[in-house]
């Protein structure tokens, strides 16, 4: 790991660790309005000072960050997995069965996404808890997520489909799947970190995007996404600094996911 | 050779005079306002608009019988000089003012008037405005006997047939210009699509000021489209528009703060924002919820247990009114000021809901068979004010232990939901209201009304206040005296008020920020709020855009 990376690590670790305190750290819970201090600055009591509502700034800030940081991370599994499972199977088998899983991501890439969500969003049952809602938006986001990634590791199976050592292990019997899950997927284990590590901040930014358009995770539930819907009306920033919290924390973490994803020669 | 220096020094000192000084000394005639359309004018046909852009444009450009004063909201001659409803209000007969020319010249009479109505009641051109003459079927009969007179007969009552006519601009029959001919104030000189469109003063405008001079002062009005109200306020500031014609309670705030006298706050307006509970029998709830929103107690309860001042207070900074009912006391004639106040008080909810079989427990309130009382309000993705009520409504609820949810969706699914589907619990929007007559609200309180949101198209009224409500809306749109619709209306409003079929929640202020460089402003609760009176708006000596340099 080289200083940055070790930087990145450490800020990472401390955000995880705040996130993880959040319950103990918050001056007020999360969803409890003050109705008297509405857009208050910065206090002792609210040291982030409180939202339109009154609601305490910190609180939903430490929350939102738990959102954000713990379900990222599981879409972007989810949709590593599935691009992992197709993109290695349609480029070790290779022939037709490669042409179909290469086609399908082609459509798939070419659907748009964001009309996609918001169909499926409208389709949902509506009396569902905000937490429910806000696991299934990631969980769409992991299944709609994957198109890009198998497109990369296809790619990089196929390099590794005429490769000696699988002539070898062909020669000596070995079946299909094993030579899959025992041969090739090792071999691309890095690219699977690398296609998981860069799927996270592209999750936190797709949930933001989404809460910007209010089709998020739901109020009362804080996430960097609707907290950022703050800046919609940008004049009120200028004269709330303040405000500039969550964006900062989102720079700065998906700043910190990018710089410490593993360099290939570290990982080989 | 001197007698040309002497020309031309008196044509200098011609021309370094000051312009003409009108009535006001503060104010010269002349030069161009400033200031923008939220969106693009779908059309200059004054018998198809149907949005704001285009309801701008004809006010400013199309001529009308009778116009409804913003300020005064009394009718007031305009093309018309004086006009008669008759007693089972079907005809209604004008007589016109004479000698008037359209924009390009045309001559006005009572042919133009007959063509327009025509026009208006042709069932192929599918007119906004004409729909709300459509009291019942058959032909509207038109007659002309004279160059200045004319009476148009329909073919059942049309109840405040008068003030319809504020929405009706007169087309010329015979002009080449089509509806580009116009009586307004300004006509239309110039549009270029998705940037501005420009009006200029209509010299053969018939109105005068009280001083004999020919309106408008104005040369003319640029229109920029403008979607986006940060960059319109920041214009605004920056001065280089003149006016906003409605502003929200977070821009009108930082206004008040840099330029107090370009913000005005004029007090409730006529729209407001409400939620009410699916009782369609036919929606795919469960049996019980059902049961709980067709509750007349339970729909009062959860009226009295929303803080309607504190939604006023913190979603829309104080620029915002509980609202009492399907009418704003800014419509001064048709409110019914005899209803009660509507006040916050949980205890009384609590006291209600125990009458109607519901109990508190643990926090946690349950119905009579023990299931948990809770529900879903859907409202439009995107309107923060509206998601900022939902969520203060969530902790209001909670107080009587009541858990609600909140779920955005984007309006086409919104509509589709609360229209055809009717899946949904419970749902928050608001209600643009830009008539003062109840016959606008038909569509919305007969029972077999599409707009009957919470149980609509019903083929006979579910229950007997219902029946009620329809039995009133058909007994005012048939009343020929202003009286008799007036106490049917407060009936109705008082129906309301005890059903809480609509929980309203707020009014919302009517709010403008004109720029001090304009003159003879008077902002009104009715829109256009900041432009009304555009024929009789100047520019002040500073006629350089400029609220702040």
């Amino acid at each position: 790991m080289n200083p940055a990376q070790k930087a990145a690590a450490v800020t990472l670790c401390v955000i995880f660790a705040l996130m993880v305190l959040a319950t103990i750290l918050v001056p007020a819970p999360y969803a409890r309005q003050f109705r008297d201090i509405p857009n208050a600055g910065p206090s002792r009591a609210h040291p982030l000072g409180t939202d339109a509502l009154g609601r305490d700034s910190l609180s939903r800030l430490l929350y939102g960050t738990r959102v954000s940081l713990l379900l990222a991370p599981a879409a972007a599994l989810l949709s590593t997995l599935i691009a992992a499972v197709l993109g290695s199977a349609a480029g070790f088998l290779g022939g037709s069965f490669e042409r179909i899983v290469l086609a399908a991501t082609d459509i798939s890439l070419a659907l748009p996404w964001l009309f996609l969500l918001l169909t499926v969003r409208a389709m949902l049952p509506l009396d569902i808890p905000p937490m429910a809602s806000v696991i299934i938006a990631f969980l769409m986001m992991g299944l709609l997520g994957w198109q890009a990634s198998v497109r990369v590791i296809c790619a990089a199976a196929r390099g590794v489909r005429d490769s000696d050592f699988l002539l070898l292990a062909r020669s000596s019997g070995c079946k299909p799947i094993r030579l899959l899950v025992c041969h090739v997927a090792p071999n691309l284990r890095p690219l699977f970190y690398a296609q998981f590590w860069i799927s996270i901040p592209l999750f936190i930014l797709t949930e933001a995007n989404l809460s910007i358009l209010g089709l998020g995770v739901m109020e009362p539930m804080p996430s960097w996404g609707n907290l950022l819907r703050g800046f919609e009306d940008f004049s009120a920033v200028a004269a709330n600094p303040w405000m500039l919290v969550p964006l900062i924390l989102l720079v700065i973490v998906v700043m910190c996911f990018q710089l410490v994803l593993p360099s290939p020669e570290v990982i080989q | 050779m001197i007698r040309r220096v002497c020309v031309a020094l008196t044509l200098t000192l011609v021309l370094c005079l000051p312009p003409f000084v009108g009535a006001d000394s503060a104010s010269q005639p002349g030069g161009e306002l400033h200031f923008c359309l939220r969106g693009e004018p779908k059309t200059f046909n004054p018998l198809l608009v149907e949005e704001d852009a285009s309801e701008a444009i004809r006010y400013l450009t199309g001529g009308v019988l009778i116009r409804l004063n913003r300020q005064t909201q009394a009718l007031e001659p305009s093309l018309a000089v004086s006009w008669k409803v008759s007693p089972d209000s079907r005809t209604i007969k004008f007589q016109l003012r004479t000698g008037l020319h359209f924009s390009d010249g045309t001559a006005f009479t009572s042919e133009d008037v007959a063509y327009t109505m025509k026009a208006l009641m042709d069932p192929q051109l599918h007119s906004p405005t004409g729909d709300s003459f459509r009291s019942g079927e058959g032909q509207v009969e038109i007659q002309s006997p004279s160059p200045d007179t004319v009476a148009v007969t329909f073919p059942a009552p049309v109840a405040g047939l008068e003030r319809l006519f504020d929405q009706v601009a007169i087309l010329s029959a015979h002009s080449p210009k089509k509806e580009m001919a116009v009586l307004g104030p300004f006509y239309v000189a110039d549009y270029a699509p998705g940037s501005s469109v420009l009006l200029r003063r209509n010299t053969n405008y018939w109105k005068k000021d009280k001083d004999g001079r020919p309106l408008p002062y104005l040369d003319s009005i640029r229109l920029d489209i403008q979607r986006n109200r940060d960059i319109e306020v920041l214009r605004f500031r920056r001065g280089e528009i003149h006016l906003i014609n409605t502003l929200d309670a977070e821009y009108f705030d930082r206004l008040q703060k840099e330029m107090p006298t370009a913000a005005h706050d004029e007090g409730p307006g006529l729209d407001s924002e409400f939620m009410w509970f699916n009782q369609v029998p036919t929606a795919p709830l469960s049996e019980p919820k059902k049961n709980w929103f067709r509750a007349t107690e339970f729909r009062r309860a959860i009226s009295m247990a929303i803080n309607r001042s504190d939604l006023s207070r913190v979603v829309f900074g104080g620029h915002a009114h509980p609202a009492f009912g399907p009418v704003s006391p800014a419509n001064h004639f048709w409110f019914n000021s005899s209803l009660p106040v509507p006040q916050y008080d949980s205890a009384g909810a609590l006291r209600l809901l125990a009458q109607a079989g519901f109990r508190l427990q643990d926090g946690t309130l349950r119905d009579s068979s023990g299931n948990r009382v809770e529900f879903t309000v859907i409202t439009n993705s995107g309107n923060k004010s509206r998601e900022q009520m939902t969520a203060m409504i969530q902790q209001d609820l909670s107080q009587i232990g009541i858990k609600v949810n909140l779920v955005t969706l984007d309006f086409p699914s919104l509509i589709e939901r609360i229209t055809r589907t009717y899946d949904y619990e419970a749902c928050l929007l608001g209600l643009v209201n830009t008539d003062l007559d109840p016959n606008s609200q038909m569509n919305v309180w007969l029972s077999s009304a599409e707009n009957h949101q919470w149980n609509p198209k019903q083929s006979k009224p579910a229950t007997t206040w219902e029946a009620e409500l329809d039995g009133l809306m058909h007994s005012q749109a048939s009343a020929t005296s202003d009286k008799k619709r007036k106490t049917d209306w407060d009936r109705v409003q008082q129906i309301v008020a005890e059903q809480q079929p609509f929980i309203y929640l707020v009014n919302k202020d009517a709010m403008s920020a004109i720029s001090p460089a304009v003159v003879g402003s008077a902002p009104s609760v009715l829109d256009p709020h900041a432009f009304w009176n555009a024929d009789a708006l100047r520019l002040g000596p500073d006629a350089a855009l400029g609220a702040q340099k």
